[in-house]
């Protein structure tokens, strides 16, 4: 009992005692944490999907799913290219940045079907022709709920409710070969 | 029969410190001998605490926490068990309660500085159960599973995802899946009735040790320790039981009868405590109209949405700032006890800007309530920013005005 308390050793006892705890105690964290990350299982079902384009024909429209999303993705036909930037002062956002059809390339068009007003989904009206909500319809979608009008690029028109335009999901083309989910 | 008892209380007390906590925590614990009708709600939130946590443990039998099996389970609960609805009822209900009586007993704080030094860790604590109270509220909402519960959780996780750079791998990891799914669901569940509740009971043991350490205020602001008599009892004090044990029986007897009679008469709340689209299945492809948060989160989603513009020198979106705001609407609160310089404690005495800021406070603060379970239009908008900026001013001045303003001479003695 009447020996000294040798301070440098026990000092030196807390530092290494406390460095290990810390140590370990990061070390268990880890797999705790990870576990709040995406399941394989929900991995596997927010995978990106792929699409073979060479079937879709100019002016049609397929839908896949993506992550509990539709995904349209439209052929787009030379007239409709020639008429998309004469809706440029019809649009909120003309959204000149994206280019012509908003995709990575200049033929498709790749869209989230999801109606930026309240989320219903959207119609597929390619036709150039008079229609009961635009008499000079250049063709695009309408949205049946409320009325949101977009052209063939996914472009709001201006005095709808939609206050945006249809998402353009992360996608990349290869060839025929579309990826949705995936940047290039 | 006396002496027995006592041999075994000695025999207990050996061992078990039974006797000195009681008296030490509850029977001659002393308490200002003249408080008013706002001391009583840390009592009763007690009391809503403990309903909270059993009419939970009994919903947990029947709840199911899956995305498949969730809202079916809970109009199992209504339909099929017996008293389930009652069960419910008095849960949804007690969550409302929950926080009208924390939204008083906090008020009580501020008018008459309960939270000036030495009890600046009585508000702190407090304001951590707040904040826990909030999460608890949040997490519970979504396990339903209704249309409200889905997109109303969308609208709060995806401030998450607008945190700059983190933002939206940091959403994913809470989600645990690229959209609100069943994993989200069951995480919360784990959450809500087993983490927070638990982080909660501790804290209010750390609220009440913390308070009983320095000693419980009154609406004077007269420090009652200054004058003793040779037992050294407070003056003017009393000794916890009966005087106030008593006195907070037949206010817990009225406030339940408030209580069950909403809980019979008035479950929904005229849809403000269940809200109307939440009698529909969560649906992943619609959005309902309108979505309207629960009364008690209102007056912070207000200011929430009445942030419309950013900072884009910074590339901070109006979103993220919407949310930096937001989340400053309660961390201001914690610093109170900093903020707050005044010689005196009550705002019977304080100044005349102490009450004009305490007027425009709690003024701003219910007409956001108001307003966030409106539909947004340009006026509302304009009226929620002026009360936003009316909520943090008299809070950001205080160190000023409470420091220079003229204030009354407390009396020695209660
Ligand atoms: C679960 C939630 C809570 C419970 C169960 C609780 C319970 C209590 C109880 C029993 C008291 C003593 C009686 C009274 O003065 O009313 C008290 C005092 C107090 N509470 Fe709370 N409380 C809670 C939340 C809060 C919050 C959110 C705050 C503020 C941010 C807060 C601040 C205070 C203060 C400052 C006092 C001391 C009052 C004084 O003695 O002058 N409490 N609390
Ligand atoms: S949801 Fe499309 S217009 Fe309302």
């Amino acid at each position: 009992m009447s020996k000294k308390i040798d301070q440098n050793r026990r000092r030196a006892l807390h530092i290494t005692s406390g460095i290990v705890g810390a140590v370990t105690v990061a070390g268990f964290a880890v797999p705790f944490l990870s576990a709040w990350n995406p399941s394989e299982k929900a991995k596997a079902l927010g995978a990106s999907v792929k699409f073979n384009l060479s079937k879709l024909e100019a002016g049609a429209m397929v839908v896949l799913e993506w992550r509990r999303t539709p995904i349209f993705i439209v052929h787009q036909t030379l007239s409709a290219i020639e008429n998309l930037p004469k809706l440029d002062a019809k649009v909120t956002n003309p959204a000149k940045e994206e280019g012509i059809t908003r995709s990575a390339n200049s033929s498709y068009t790749v869209l989230k079907g999801v109606c930026t007003h309240l989320s219903c989904a959207p119609k597929y009206h390619p036709e150039i022709e008079p229609k009961a909500w635009d008499q000079e319809w250049l063709g695009g979608f309408f949205c049946p709920c409320h009325g949101s009008k977009f052209d063939l690029a996914g472009r709001v028109y201006k005095g709808v409710p939609a206050p945006t335009n249809l998402e353009v999901p992360p996608h990349s083309f290869d060839g025929d070969m579309l990826t949705i989910g995936e940047v290039g | 029969m006396n002496k027995q008892n006592n041999s075994f209380m000695s025999w207990l007390d050996k061992r078990f410190p039974v006797t000195e906590n009681l008296e030490r925590h509850l029977t001659k614990h002393p308490v200002p001998k003249k408080v008013n009708f706002f001391y009583i709600f840390g009592a009763l939130l007690m009391v809503i605490f403990m309903v909270q946590v059993i009419t939970g443990i009994w919903l947990m039998m029947f709840y199911t926490n899956t995305e498949e099996g969730a809202f079916a389970s809970v109009e199992y609960i209504m339909r099929d068990v017996e008293y389930g609805w009652l069960m419910r009822y008095m849960h949804s209900t007690g969550a409302s309660a929950f926080f009208f009586l924390m939204y008083f007993h906090m008020f009580r704080g501020l008018l008459y500085g309960s939270y000036q030094k030495p009890k600046e860790l009585v508000w702190l604590f407090g304001c951590f159960l707040l904040f826990l109270l909030m999460a608890e509220g949040f997490l519970g909402y979504v396990l339903p599973w209704g249309q409200m519960s889905y997109w109303a959780a969308n609208v709060i996780l995806s401030l998450f995802g607008a945190i700059p750079v983190i933002g939206p791998d940091l959403q994913v990891w809470i989600q645990g899946d690229y959209v609100l799914s069943g994993a989200t669901l069951s995480r919360f569940f784990a959450l809500h009735v087993v983490v927070v509740p638990l982080l909660m009971i501790a804290l209010v043991v750390f609220h009440i040790f913390a308070l009983h350490e320095v000693g419980a205020g009154n609406p004077e602001g007269v420090d009652i320790e200054k004058h003793r008599d040779e037992k050294g009892m407070p003056l003017d004090g009393a000794p916890f039981h009966p005087y106030k044990t008593f006195s907070a029986l037949p206010a817990i007897g009225i406030f339940f009868v408030i209580f069950f009679s909403i809980v019979f008469f008035a479950p929904e709340g005229g849809g403000y405590f269940l809200e109307k689209p939440n009698f529909e299945e969560a649906n992943f492809l619609k959005t309902p109209e309108h979505i309207a948060p629960v009364w008690y989160y209102a007056p912070f989603y207000s200011i929430l949405r009445a942030i419309t513009f950013g900072i884009p020198l910074l590339g901070i979106t109006s979103k993220f700032l919407g949310f930096i705001i937001f989340a400053a609407s309660i961390a201001i609160l914690f610093v109170v006890p900093w903020l707050d310089r005044s010689k005196v404690q009550s705002i019977r005495y304080k100044g005349m800007y102490s009450k004009i800021g305490m007027i425009l406070f709690a003024a701003s603060f219910i007409t956001l309530g108001y307003l966030g379970t409106k539909p947004v239009n340009e006026l509302r908008t304009l009226i929620a920013q002026i009360c936003t900026l009316f909520y943090f001013l008299p809070l950001i001045l205080m160190p000023i005005y409470t420091k220079y303003e003229k204030t009354l001479e407390v009396p020695e003695r209660l």
